[in-house]
């Protein structure tokens, strides 16, 4: 009796269990069902979300008259977005058209969540010549067809404080990472120190790791996709990093927990000489630091390096995506080419003080201030995409972390070796999983 | 206590200064910082604004829709709330005047849910009410309803709990003499004990409001732009360039003034409900 | 068993409300309308948002664990292969990195817990016992005491998080340029001290709702039995301790329990205030768990995780109710 109603419940319950997992996204690939409307997905590129809705909701009405579509805008947080991705990867109800990180492009492209970008859609847009080369590649995997668009593009640069080097007698910003040490070493005295960085942030964290790591003749991953973050070269790069605090210290010890922007409101503000940074321009702007104050020039590289390990950046950016289970899928890829055209790119990235990806778009006046020159330059000739693999999102978080990890060390006074860079990032390396 | 000696007092004095101080510094830190400019929050802290500004007051409307979070949230852990109470009242009641088979099982049951780790069941409960969303075409995943119904579900077995404990402590008499004039259970539940159970009805509602009001994790997941709720939409003050703290205080402050002072207003029955609920 | 000790009517919990008349009563009642349908009734609402919202879910999230599912499947994860105890051996293989750092995770989640309960515990039982009798202020003095627990909580930790910052927050400027307490800034929410910054907020947090219970608690004490033992010459300490804190012992069982649970799997605190990824000596289980399925994408272990965690509490509870009923049982 008892028995009997108890596995009565069960069964009930695992009917309802399998009606719940007989879901997912499906495969159902996109369709034309709702041609009239869209849904975007904006990340957070100004200075607010409300800043974002004033910029962006112009545009769409432009959209909406040429083409009688209607968009419906949601900008979503940097802390929500992948979570609310995953969510409609999971469940197959998203967006039509999303902005995706485009560090992110492998790991969404390996969920089949988006739409493939081969020849034909390429064609329907405009054609994939007329994006910059190394935006295309951090696209999506090597080999495959790119996940995503490129849309806004950023580098990394070194930002350095005109009057403090003046003060210091240094005559031109460093080129070689000997010099940025030796003139960072003269910038430091007192509370005023040679370098700002973000120390709390994973994901500047891991930017730099990666570039440094370029240098040092690594990309974290060897040929065959394997991660190998605990190789010699990665050490090295990592404890270089790690050093601006530990030995050179020309980094202030307290920038170990700086996770809210504090490095750049620091540089503004006088108190560091030098920021390595994607775009600052704006974000300067924002806290009174005039243009005219401060230069910008493609971070250090060792001396007489060519090739991949002349490289002094990853290839920073948004990338716009189409989700697979759009219903509007001609009216998606209509608003990509809106959204890439010559025209909006100028628009769009002169407001949010990035890079148009769009070659043509690139000649605009908006973009020939000497900090855009100089990013633009580094994106032409010496930016390379992290690495594009399905597990990116595990490496940025793990290689990440174990840097943050490092750089709390080091700030705390313990000596920062070779073996314990090594024994770090060996950690990191043996949570990856094993497939 | 009987004729506490002057130590005592003493000792009394100091603990619950520190306490205190405890307590409120974070309170203080709140107000002060809801005054400042942008620059002195982002320098080293100080006690006292360099100067005196209400601009943050201002501005946090515009960096974040808050009044349509404020509504979002308010609606959200109001009807949760509502909801919750009505439904542990129900239970309550039966577990406390009635036994049935099962009881045991069910109290059990409901009990342990407290245990279950909301990572564990976050993605496949979105994944159910996107699922019933397409089939029965009610919209749960992203609408103020299925986060109603999170959050009810929440604070459910520790408010059943808690009320058939005060139900327990009302004497039976009461609903003898309610039978005897003819009251069938509902009319008995509504017209005596409830009003007999104000208190402990009361003590649970702040309970459920509280759980709702400042639940993270599943908000981040279930909502969107319109049905955002405060404890995510106030993220909005670290934006991509910048952390407002000025904003973000003076914006904790203003929309935690209304939930402070209703919970003060209630906290006599707080007080009271948990006496003779959860303690007993 | 623990059933008795929960189902309330058992553990006689009931037994001294009830009026010594009402045991008649009860059974008149029981006959007029206690055999039909109306219990079950009064129960659905509750029995279905409880099936809805966390059983059904849950199994779900027990059946995940079997499963490879990562961002490869989680488009259509029925289509996900099933990987048996795969997943369970990997969180418990205590010698590899996952197994290790998940171990590490657990132990600090304890040693967390049990600080914060019996913090929480102790200074709400001092302020109630304090607070106990009427003094000028104590209305206000009360009030204030419950403002951690009336504000939101995303509001009062990053607060917290801005106090904690090393070069700018308030608590460094207190320490170190102040007080000259310490040689250099520490750091608070990186690093070791982490741990300690994690359990001031945390108990900041969770003792007004300690003081609220156990304030309660203490109204219930006849005023009589410290007369009694006032005049049989017993002091102030100890009335506290034979009176008081024996008292209490039915309040403090369920609240220990209570506040252990919320603690064990608190997420909002440690979130809000390390962010995404928690410095390891905070490493909270649910911050752990939450990285290795919502950061990676690997649902399959981390439902594996959150499975075992569950495994844990259980146990616990069950122990613990166990425990203390034989104690209460011996006691009688």
């Amino acid at each position: 009796m008892r028995t009997h109603r108890i596995s009565a419940a069960l069964a009930l319950t695992a009917a309802i269990v399998l009606t719940a997992s007989a879901c997912g996204g499906g495969d159902s690939g996109g369709s034309n069902s709702s041609p009239k409307t869209l849904t975007y997905w904006a990340s957070n590129q100004g200075s607010s979300l409300e800043n974002d809705k004033q910029v962006l909701e112009p545009e769409l009405k432009k959209f909406e008259q040429q083409t009688g579509i209607k968009v419906n805008l949601e900008v979503i947080p940097w802390s929500d977005l992948l979570n609310r991705i995953l969510a409609a990867t999971a469940s197959g109800q998203g967006p039509d058209v999303l902005n995706i990180g485009n560090t992110w492009s492998a790991s969404l492209q390996a969920t089949g969540a988006l739409l493939p970008f081969d020849q034909a859609t390429f064609d329907k847009i405009g054609g994939k010549d007329r994006f910059l080369e190394s935006t295309i590649a951090s696209a999506g995997a090597k080999g495959k067809d790119p996940a995503a668009v490129p849309l806004y593009s950023m580098a990394y640069g070194l930002y350095y404080n005109k009057k403090l080097f003046q003060a210091a007698g240094i005559a031109n910003p460093p080129a070689t990472w000997e010099e940025l040490v030796e003139d960072g070493k003269k910038l430091t005295s007192g509370d005023k120190y040679g370098l700002a960085i973000e120390g709390g942030n994973v994901s500047e964290n891991v930017h730099h790791a990666f570039t440094l790591g370029m240098q040092h003749g690594t990309g974290f991953y060897d040929a065959s996709g394997k991660p190998t973050f605990d190789s010699p070269e990665a050490v090295a790069a990592v404890k270089q990093y790690v050093d601006f605090i530990a030995n050179d210290k020309i980094a202030a010890p307290g920038n170990a927990e700086y996770a809210a922007n504090q490095s750049v409101t620091d540089f503004a503000t006088g108190k560091a000489a030098m920021l390595m940074w994607q775009s600052a321009g704006a974000n300067l702007k924002s806290h009174g630091m005039n243009p005219d104050d401060y230069g910008v020039v493609p971070v250090p590289a060792p001396a007489g390096a060519t090739g991949d390990k002349a490289t002094t950046s990853m290839v920073a950016g948004i990338n716009l995506a189409v989700f697979k289970n759009t219903k509007n899928l001609d009216g998606a890829l209509n608003f990509v080419k809106f959204m890439t055209s010559d025209e909006e790119q100028k628009t769009l990235n002169g407001t949010y003080g990035s890079l148009p990806p769009v070659k043509a778009a690139q000649s605009d006046a908006a973009f020939s201030t000497p900090e855009l020159q100089t990013l633009a330059g580094v994106l032409q000739k010496s930016a390379a995409p992290l690495p594009q693999v399905p597990s990116e999102s595990q490496f940025e978080t793990l290689v990440g972390t174990a840097v943050k990890n490092l750089l709390a060390s080091a700030a705390a006074g313990k000596p920062i070796t070779e073996a314990t860079v090594k024994d770090e990032l060996s950690k990191a390396q043996q949570q990856m999983p094993a497939s | 206590m009987i004729n506490p000696p002057a130590s005592f007092r003493w000792l009394r004095r100091v603990v619950l200064l520190v306490l205190a101080v405890f307590t409120l510094t974070p309170v203080a830190v709140m107000l002060s910082s809801s005054l400042k400019p942008l620059q002195d929050v982002q320098g080293p802290w100080r006690w006292m604004p360099s100067h005196l500004t209400l601009r943050p007051y201002v501005d946090i409307w515009k960096t974040v829709p808050l009044a349509k979070y404020f509504t979002n949230s308010l609606i959200v852990a109001g009807s949760a709330t509502g909801l919750s109470v009505l439904i542990a009242l129900l239970a309550g009641y039966a577990v406390s005047r009635y036994r049935f088979r099962g009881k045991k099982v069910f109290t059990i049951t409901v009990l342990s849910t407290q245990m279950f780790p909301g990572i564990l069941f976050l993605l496949p409960l979105f994944l159910i009410f996107v699922n019933i969303g397409n089939s029965t075409g009610i919209a749960l995943y992203g609408s103020r309803g299925g986060l109603i119904l999170t959050y009810l579900t929440f604070s459910l077995p520790f408010s059943i709990w808690m009320l058939a404990g005060y139900l327990d402590s009302i004497p039976r008499d009461l609903d003898e003499a309610a039978a005897v004039d003819g009251c069938g259970p509902i009319r008995t539940l509504v017209q005596i004990i409830v009003p007999a159970a104000l208190p402990g009805i009361i003590a649970v509602a702040v309970y459920a409001f509280m759980t709702a009001w400042g639940e993270v994790l599943f908000a981040s997941v279930m909502t969107n732009d319109q049905t955002r709720t405060l404890a995510v939409g106030l993220q909005g003050y670290a934006t991509q360039t910048d952390v407002y703290w000025n904003q973000v205080m003076a914006a904790s402050l203003v929309v935690s003034l209304p939930v402070v002072a209703g919970f003060l207003l209630l906290q006599r029955y707080l007080v009271a409900g948990l006496t003779a609920g959860a303690v007993k | 068993m623990p059933e008795k000790v929960i189902d309330r009517q058992a553990a006689g919990t009931g037994k001294e409300a009830a009026p010594q008349g009402a045991a008649p009563a009860r059974r008149r009642l029981r006959d007029k309308f206690g055999r039909g349908a109306l219990p079950y009734l009064l129960l659905l609402p509750a029995l279905l948002a409880e099936l809805l919202i966390h059983l059904v879910p849950m199994v779900t999230g027990i059946v995940m664990a079997f499963k490879q599912l990562t961002q490869f499947f989680i488009r259509d994860w029925s289509s996900a292969p099933w990987s048996g105890f795969d997943n369970f051996e990997v969180a418990l293989e205590f010698n590899a990195p996952v197994g290790k750092a998940l171990l590490h995770s657990f132990w600090v989640t304890c040693m967390f817990t049990v600080l914060s309960v019996g913090l929480s515990w102790l200074i709400g039982v001092t302020a109630s016992i304090f607070t106990q009798d009427a003094f000028r202020g104590r209305g206000l003095l009360r009030a204030a005491f419950m403002l951690p627990y009336a504000l939101p909580v995303f509001a009062a930790v990053i607060t917290w998080s801005f106090m904690f910052q090393r070069d700018t927050g308030l608590i460094n400027h207190v320490l170190h340029d102040q007080l000259h307490l310490t040689d250099d800034k520490p750091f608070w929410l990186i690093g070791d001290n982490s741990f300690w910054a994690l359990l001031t907020v945390s108990v900041w947090k969770s003792w007004p709702f300690a003081f609220l219970t156990l304030t309660a608690g203490l109204q219930n004490i006849p005023r009589e039995l410290y007369e009694a033992a006032a005049l049989d010459g017993a002091g102030v300490w100890q009335q506290i301790r034979r009176i008081t804190l024996p008292s209490l012992r039915p309040v403090n069982l369920v609240l220990v329990l209570v506040l252990f649970l919320w603690t064990f799997n608190d997420f909002n605190t440690p979130f809000v205030l390390f962010g995404k990824s928690a410095p390891q000596a905070a490493d909270l289980i649910s911050i752990h768990i939450y990285q290795s399925s919502f950061i990676t994408w690997n649902f399959g272990q981390g439902s594996a995780m959150s499975v075992l965690l569950l495994l844990f509490l259980l146990l616990v509870t069950a122990v613990y109710l166990f425990a203390t009923n034989r104690r209460r049982e011996e006691a009688e």
